[in-house]
């Protein structure tokens, strides 16, 4: 294990009394997260927490006793070279290694407030997904129409009611802020979109069922720099109403957008901050390589 | 000076004269490529010509409405042209679901093992089997085993096994063509397998299907040896039951059960005739299905068409 997490339940004294006096959710746990002795101990509460975590493609050992806590609604960046594993691990949240035969998952990913492991081997990785959105590094969106895109999500939950789908759709296209772009139009094919507002409009069908974590894996790396800069807004916003996850190549993108930053490398995790420590002081030598840029 | 360290073959003069030679190869290419398939066009073209100078004569409201005759000038396509649509319609009817439901278990749910290579492999293997095995597989199974007789029932299965493979493999090649991040976002935000199936995988790849419906079909209408072993007539006066009748409830199976003919036959057996009057008929009823299956081929191409510019990936 890399590092060590002191993981502290409401059965434990000082966090609870913690919890209680800070947040008005006592559901969430704080976890104590890594200190040198120069700093105070700071708390964050979890969303989510991940506790030893290993993946394997058939014998090949992906992700390495990962342990890590996904901050509430803040911006959790997996940062670190190709090939290290962010994608996979990001993947794990939303089951989607289910789709490929031969993979397994040890460990556990511990969604709060209701205790179910995401990776548990009775837990249906259908109902996970339900509960755990994600946009993808290119932007897909069905090629149906604008509505049709962002109402999917709502069908699958047997929404018929026109009204309710059409207040829904409004709600999450104004959430990704593309409503007033396409409020003309919404029965336009998707297709027709520029590649940022289609991105836009995946972050608007993911976020129209309002999951209790939002994955992001390299959301901009096809997009130009002024798409790329309205979604890296939109995530500093979704912040308030949504945990979320980000997988990203770009270094600046990560410090911009992300209150806690992991860096990851060859499957295991090196390092987890706050992205301010990250970024400024970073304990270990090898994420101070990687941010300044001498290997990765 | 930069001349004096430069490769021989790197110099200007040397790079023109290698690609004014590569680019002959472009040329000639073109040109073979363009010879070969104007004959393929122009053989075609010549038979279809043929055949319609041939049956000119015969070409009339007339030959559609009559049934055979002994007499080459009163003769007609009637009973085939309705044998060979009934026949048809049997075997897109059974032929397509089958075909689309065992692409899709084959594409979006089978598990790769040696079980399903091994299927795989025999789908592709049985597109390669002659068709007169088929008929003797028919007439065994459908004609004997299950007592359906001569009759445009198992005329329709007949041509049904023998399209399936087609229809499987178009399917496939179809369904492989939707993007898997399609599939991902729909499996993102909770879809089940069937779910991503019927709400993305299969109205994208409409197209793509209903091409390989359309040639399974266009080589079904033109199959005679299947049908032939089957016993189908070749001389026949009369018109199967009317699929629609006058009494509730207005909808009868039971032209299923009659015997029939279809175009190919019939032109067998008026080409077989000695009479030379009958050969006239012949490239009549040729030219007519080989017109019935360009259009077949052309509404296919059309449906490719209005579906890939719907769907741009």
């Amino acid at each position: 294990m890399v590092m060590d997490l002191q993981m502290q339940n409401e059965a434990s004294g000082r966090a609870a009394v913690d919890s209680s006096k800070q947040e008005p959710k006592p559901a969430t746990p704080r976890i104590a997260i890594p200190v040198d002795d120069t700093r105070q101990v700071r708390a964050l509460s979890a969303k989510a927490v991940v506790d030893n975590l290993n993946f394997y493609y058939g014998q090949h050992r992906a992700l390495k006793d990962l342990t890590i806590p996904i901050a509430d609604k803040q911006v959790t960046a997996l940062i670190g070279p190709s090939g290290c594993g962010k994608s996979t691990f990001l993947r794990c949240f939303n089951r989607m290694h289910d789709l490929q035969p031969d993979t397994r998952y040890e460990g556990s990913i511990t969604l709060h407030p209701d205790n179910l492991n995401l990776v548990g081997a009775g837990v249906d990785p259908i109902e996970v997904r339900m509960r755990i959105g994600m946009v993808f590094q290119k932007p897909n969106p069905f090629p149906k129409s604008i509505f049709e895109n962002v109402a999917y999500g709502l069908r699958l939950r047997g929404v018929r009611n026109r009204v309710t789908l059409a207040e829904e759709v409004e709600k999450a296209l104004r959430g990704a802020a593309l409503w007033d772009e396409v409020k003309d139009r919404l029965q336009n094919s998707a297709l027709a979109l520029s590649g940022g507002q289609m991105q836009r409009l995946c972050i608007a069908r993911a976020l129209a069922t309002t999951p209790e974590i939002l994955l992001f894996d390299e959301p901009t790396s096809a997009l130009d720099p002024i798409a790329t800069a309205k979604i890296e807004e939109l995530i500093s916003i979704l912040r308030d109403q949504v945990t979320v996850l980000i997988v990203t190549h770009n270094m600046q993108q990560a410090a911009r957008v992300s209150d806690y930053t992991a860096f990851m490398y060859l499957g295991e995790l090196i390092e987890f901050d706050e992205t301010t420590k990250i970024f400024t002081n970073p304990s270990k030598k090898a994420t101070e390589d990687y941010i300044t840029g001498r290997y990765g | 000076m930069r001349a004096a360290n430069i490769a021989s073959y790197n110099n200007a003069s040397a790079l023109r004269a290698g690609l004014s030679r590569r680019k002959m190869f472009d040329q000639i290419f073109v040109i073979v490529g363009l010879t070969v398939m104007l004959m393929c066009l122009i053989v075609l073209a010549i038979l279809f010509a043929d055949l319609v100078r041939d049956g000119a004569p015969r070409f009339g409201w007339d030959f559609f409405t009559n049934f055979a005759s002994r007499h080459a000038e009163r003769a007609g396509i009637l009973a085939a042209w309705v044998g060979t649509s009934l026949v048809m319609l049997v075997t897109a009817v059974c032929a397509v679901p089958v075909g689309v439901a065992a692409a899709i278990y084959l594409e979006e749910y089978a598990p790769k093992n040696w079980f399903t290579a091994i299927i795989e492999i025999n789908v592709t293997n049985l597109a390669g089997v002659p068709s007169i095995v088929y008929g003797l597989l028919a007439l065994g199974l459908f004609v004997y085993q299950f007592d359906l007789g001569q009759s445009i029932a198992a005329a329709g299965l007949t041509l049904a096994l023998l399209i399936l493979p087609i229809v499987i493999v178009a399917t496939r090649e179809a369904i492989r063509s939707v993007p898997n991040s399609i599939r991902e976002a729909a499996y993102g935000l909770g879809a089940t397998r069937w779910e991503v199936t019927k709400d993305h995988v299969l109205p994208y790849s409409t197209g793509g299907v209903l091409t390989g419906m359309i040639l399974g079909l266009s080589r079904a209408i033109g199959e005679t040896a299947p049908i032939i072993t089957i016993g189908a007539l070749s001389f026949i006066a009369f018109l199967p039951q009317s699929p629609i009748t006058s009494e509730f409830p207005f909808i009868s199976f039971k032209w299923l059960h009659d015997p029939f003919t279809v175009m190919p036959i019939q032109m067998f057996n008026w080409v077989s005739r000695p009479d030379q009057a009958f050969q006239a008929n012949a490239a009549a009823a040729g030219a007519i299905l080989l017109a019935m299956t360009l259009l077949m081929n052309g509404f296919a191409i059309w449906i490719r068409y209005r579906f890939r510019k719907k769907i741009n990936w």
